[in-house]
């Protein structure tokens, strides 16, 4: 279950959000600048809203009103952020421990490494991986933090056809295998509809629907986005 | 030590043993103050800034009267140290005190400009990932700020090593307890017939300075080698 209800300003810019989704999986679909980012990071607590709530699978993790603002250490969510953000003076392994620190669980481990395929690549530091290897990393990291739901910023922007589809291979692989609740931010209608149950549309700041998946294809506002992938 | 005079070589030690101190005592105070003023905003944050920085502005004799008038017996926290029996004035630790003081500044300045040009997104990924403040700083922020450390360490260090305006005029000039090698050398030059003393010491100040800087710039090189290819 997602609550997003909030308002929150960025100098000029200003989101404004109610929304409401049993989804799963929610994605949060518009072009850059529509707020979709923003949104994620107001639900990872690192952006403050001004007035709200924000609630996911009955944990409220902000609400202006009760003096609620868990912070960001305490909210349990695992973000893959667009930048990738692996900390770079660390390996891959130890890139992943770093997630893992809360519950270093051996068989956990393993387990992660071998769903997104890391095994060969724990020895190496991040500026040795390539873009694809490095999302895969983030993931592991995510998702080794025991995350109580999955923020992806992005999770497949900047990498070669290869390295796409392999990403969005492990993130379905993730999806069947886990049924954690995630929350997607994305611009690409075919990645939505791989990972995604249910897609909240923003324009400017605003949300314009939440479509169930099936009814996604049809909408209007995604051609853009559909010519952009037929242009691949 | 027979290159040395029993007087020169008790100043070379007492010198590496004030430095040395200095540097490890003023440390922990050093990167909480470089962290505050990287990472944090509040009200005197400017004031704090130029408290933090005087040393390196006013004479050292000014400095060294300053910490005379506060730790010295007539002093306000000396005479809390004298009740206690943990005097410093006119005891090497008196000297210490002198050059964590002059060295304190400079760990500051690097070590700020060092916590400034880590990456802050990756503290925040660090949260995200349940990381206590902590943890960000000794696992993230602290080790992608070592060349910054190394930098101001070895300048502490050299600092600490030279004292020598501050020193005097705190605690004066002891045999074993507060004449360094800057003072001993000067009161060489000083005696008639010294010359060949003083040449001799400022043979060891600088191969000592040599050897603190090349040892910094052989760690940087590993941090760096560390950082690329490992």
């Amino acid at each position: 279950m997602i609550e997003l209800d909030f308002s929150l300003a960025r100098g000029e810019f200003a989101l404004q959000l109610a929304l409401h989704s049993e989804a799963r999986a929610l994605a949060l679909f518009g072009d850059s600048g529509c707020g979709k980012t923003s949104t994620l990071y107001a639900i990872a607590g690192l952006l403050r809203p001004t007035r709200g709530r924000i609630v996911l699978d009955d944990r409220v993790l902000f609400d202006s009103q009760a003096d609620v603002d868990v912070p960001v250490a305490r909210r349990a969510l695992g973000v893959v952020f667009q930048d990738v953000r692996l900390f770079p003076h660390l390996s891959v392994r130890d890139n992943l421990r770093y997630g893992a620190s809360r519950s270093p669980d051996a068989s956990r481990f393993d387990a992660a490494v071998q769903l997104l395929g890391l095994a060969a690549l724990l020895k190496r530091k991040p500026d040795q991986l390539s873009g694809g290897q490095a999302r895969r990393v983030a993931i592991g990291r995510a998702l080794l933090s025991e995350p109580a739901a999955l923020l992806l910023d992005e999770p497949l922007s900047n990498l070669h056809r290869e390295a796409r589809a392999e990403v969005l291979e492990h993130l379905r692989e993730l999806k069947r295998e886990l049924a954690l609740t995630t929350i997607l931010v994305s611009h690409q209608a075919d990645e939505v509809r791989a990972l995604a149950d249910a897609v909240a549309l923003l324009d400017d700041g605003h949300l314009r629907g939440v479509l169930p998946i099936a009814e996604f294809a049809q909408e209007p506002c995604v051609s853009n986005a559909r010519a952009d992938v037929a242009a691949r | 030590m027979s290159f040395l005079s029993p007087d020169e070589a008790q100043a070379l030690t007492l010198s590496l043993k004030v430095a040395f101190v200095a540097v490890a005592c003023t440390l922990p105070p050093a990167i909480g103050c470089a962290w505050l003023m990287a990472r944090r905003r509040f009200p005197g944050k400017v004031l704090l800034e130029t408290v933090i920085l005087l040393p390196l502005i006013l004479p050292p004799v000014v400095t060294g009267y300053a910490l005379l008038a506060l730790f010295g017996h007539q002093g306000a926290i000396g005479r809390v140290l004298d009740a206690l029996h943990l005097s410093i004035a006119f005891r090497w630790t008196g000297a210490a005190l002198a050059a964590g003081v002059m060295a304190f500044p400079l760990l500051v300045v690097a070590l700020r400009s060092a916590f400034e040009s880590v990456d802050r997104k990756l503290e925040q990924a660090a949260a995200t990932l349940g990381a206590s403040a902590w943890r960000i700083f000794f696992g993230i922020t602290l080790p992608l700020s070592l060349r910054g450390l190394v930098a101001g360490l070895a300048l502490a260090f050299a600092r600490a090593f030279g004292e020598f305006g501050a020193t005097i005029t705190f605690v004066s000039s002891i045999p074993g307890q507060t004449r360094t090698l800057p003072i001993a050398l000067y009161e060489l030059l000083e005696t008639p017939g010294g010359e060949s003393g003083a040449l001799r010491l400022t043979w060891v100040a600088l191969i000592v300075a040599l050897v603190a800087t090349l040892g910094a710039a052989l760690l940087l090189r590993r941090t760096r080698n560390t950082e690329q290819v490992a």
